[in-house]
């Protein structure tokens, strides 16, 4: 078991900062290496922390984040729209108002645990999501999402004399534009500073009560510590870093639909945080892109790719070997998703992480074969 | 005038009466054993300290203050630390954060969002819970998983998560139940050895060996009521007690 002190933090983070922002060199060589999927890697992993903070320290299962990732992207869309194309003042607005968000679901639903809590926060997402299709329609544009327009107000925009373009203006950071590498780089800062802050939490006295509430509650009650506080303080963060990731979906493509607060898309941060390996620091990160990669690889194949590769075989094997993977690409990636979780999750409980920290360990046995290894080893942290 | 007066309490489930005008008075500094057969409603009683039950009529004043109606949490920042029958620890967290967790109850109340300082970075609170471990003997196993403990180090554990706190009133459910005698005789020194502190404690035991060893005071339950109340020595002569406690048998 690696110790957990100051120093191997600052390595731990050194080394994450490093492989993010050379994220776009060393993803080439599989082909993940261009900026729209390089984003989502960067997006998701952001979702994927906050919502470990909730599920892997508390362990209380939210099944509704999508609620706020959608809140988030309305927001942004509307700061683009009323404010100006600037991506700070939609980042903080949705921050904020998911904060708010969080708040009000988290203060009904965290009243009861275990599934009934799992139950409301689904509840609440599934309202949020239907109430954007039909009743909020004026704020939400219902069916055909919220897009910008030429005759958007973007009263910052005009108060500082920001020329009026042909077509409608891309978000930009002082002047840079959102699209492309500068895109992902920011999104990347950002995925820097969520884990840092999720680091910070994790290592401090909060985190350590957030942590007691998953382990033992009656306990924590009777050692003199109020757990609704802490397990809505842990919700809000979460959903403003929901917020957070749902506003850089809009930086990098602004536009915001109700699918995005579909319960499939609370399902999959779900998997992700799982995947990747609950209550660890990384384990959400890497889960958010091996899930983004694969969808992009598998979704990305249709019968005529599979014949290429299948070319080799003797025709009615062919035939059949393509109509059998065909299953499992394109449309039907999720049956693969599905696949791949059923074989984590009776395997590699703890995730990816689980699977690193026992491959280290086999190593780390074989070099000090003679001596007596001592506790079983955690999870990674 | 005692640190804890019970008086009148009354609890019935449905149509069992299992607290019946139960008074009860505790010296500072005191410990009170509080024994009887299995049923007698000390459990119950118990509960209702701590706040996991309401009675339904009657005051429970510790400190001159009402311990009814208020959480469980709320009890313990009063200063009452419960040991409870099932050890009751963070069996997913290393035994150091088992005991960081309490000293920080303690220090910074029931919520405190410290969310940017480190837990390693916080001397104080890491010198107190470190000294409480090695004061009950487990210092060694500070990195290891409290759940992978045994059953008697699990309650050694769980007394050193509420003796860190410093609490005025130290409750005890049966602390020996289903421990060997070698263990028990531990316990035994290990709860004398904490008398010092002025702690006041209450103590529910089966063990008769254990009661005489600690108790400067004896209350004798049956049948949701206290019968009886005294020292230990003259307790055991009572003849009400061994008539409820033993049906007639000599003690």
């Amino acid at each position: 078991m690696i110790k957990i002190t100051p120093r191997n933090d600052m390595i731990l983070l050194g080394g994450f900062i490093l492989a993010v922002l050379t994220m776009p060199i060393w993803l080439t060589p599989i082909g993940a290496g261009y900026p729209d999927l390089l984003q989502r890697f960067a997006i998701y992993g952001i979702f994927a922390i906050g919502f470990n903070i909730l599920f892997g320290l508390t362990g209380y299962l939210s099944f509704g984040h999508a609620a706020f990732l959608g809140v988030g992207s309305y927001t942004a869309v509307w700061s683009f729209k009323l404010l100006g194309m600037s991506v700070i003042p939609a980042v903080l607005f949705a921050v904020i108002t998911s904060g708010l968000f969080a708040v009000l679901i988290g203060y009904i639903s965290l009243r009861r645990s275990g599934i009934y809590f799992s139950i409301l926060t689904l509840a609440f997402a599934q309202m949020s999501y239907n109430m954007a299709y039909s009743v909020l329609t004026p704020i939400t544009n219902g069916e055909t999402g919220l897009q910008l327009s030429q005759q958007d107000p973007r009263v910052i925009d005009s108060l500082f004399g920001v020329p009026v373009t042909e077509g409608i203006p891309a978000t930009n950071l002082f002047g840079i534009e959102m699209s492309g590498y500068p895109g992902f780089y920011f999104c990347a800062i950002m995925l820097i500073i969520s884990f840092y802050i999720s680091m910070r939490i994790f290592r401090s006295p909060f985190g350590i009560m957030l942590k007691a509430v998953k382990s033992n509650s009656n306990r924590m009650s009777y050692t003199g510590l109020n757990m609704r506080p802490y397990t809505l303080t842990a919700f809000i963060i979460s959903g403003m870093f929901a917020g957070l990731a749902g506003s850089l979906l809009a930086v990098t493509d602004p536009l915001a639909g109700a699918e995005r607060m579909q319960w499939t898309a609370s399902g999959e941060v779900v998997l992700m945080t799982i995947l990747g390996g609950v209550g660890t620091l990384i384990g959400p990160v890497i889960g958010a892109g091996v899930i983004k990669y694969f969808e992009n690889i598998f979704s990305a194949f249709n019968d005529s790719a599979l014949h290429d590769i299948f070319s080799f075989l003797p025709d009615f094997l062919e035939n059949a070997v393509v109509a059998v993977t065909g299953l499992f690409v394109g449309d039907g990636w999720h049956l693969t998703l599905g696949a791949l979780f059923v074989i984590i999750v009776v395997f590699l409980p703890g995730g990816i992480i689980e699977g690193i920290t026992r491959i280290y360990q086999r190593v780390t046995r074989k070099k000090q074969i003679n001596s007596v290894t001592s506790t079983e080893a955690q999870p990674g942290e | 005038m005692g640190i804890l007066e019970v008086r009148d309490v009354n609890k019935r489930f449905g149509g069992l009466k299992a607290l019946d005008k139960v008074e009860l008075d505790v010296e500072e500094g005191s410990v009170h054993a509080i024994i009887g057969p299995n049923g007698a409603g000390k459990s119950t009683f118990l509960n209702c300290l701590v706040g996991l039950l309401i009675p339904d009529s009657g005051a429970v004043t510790f400190n001159g203050k009402s311990l009814l109606g208020i959480k469980p949490h709320e009890i313990n920042q009063a200063g009452v630390s419960r040991v409870f029958q099932t050890p009751e620890i963070f069996a997913d967290l290393s035994l150091l954060d088992n005991v960081i967790i309490p000293t920080f109850a303690a220090r910074d109340g029931a919520f405190s969002f410290n969310a940017w300082k480190r837990v390693d970075n916080d001397n104080e609170v890491h010198e107190k819970a470190e000294h409480m471990l090695e004061e009950i003997g487990l210092i060694e196993k500070k990195d290891i998983i409290a759940g992978s403990l045994s059953r008697g180090d699990k309650r050694r554990l769980e007394l050193a998560m509420c003796l860190v706190q410093n609490p005025k009133l130290l409750l005890l459910d049966e602390p020996t139940a289903g421990m060997s005698r070698a263990d028990t005789n531990n316990t035994i020194d290990l709860l004398k050895s904490i008398g010092g502190r002025g702690i006041t404690k209450v103590i529910i035991e089966h063990d008769m060996h254990v009661v005489f060893s600690l108790a400067d005071k004896v209350s004798v339950m049956a049948q949701g009521t206290v019968i009886a109340e005294g020292t230990p020595e003259s307790i055991k002569g009572d003849p009400r007690v061994q008539e409820a406690y033993l049906g007639g048998a000599h003690l």
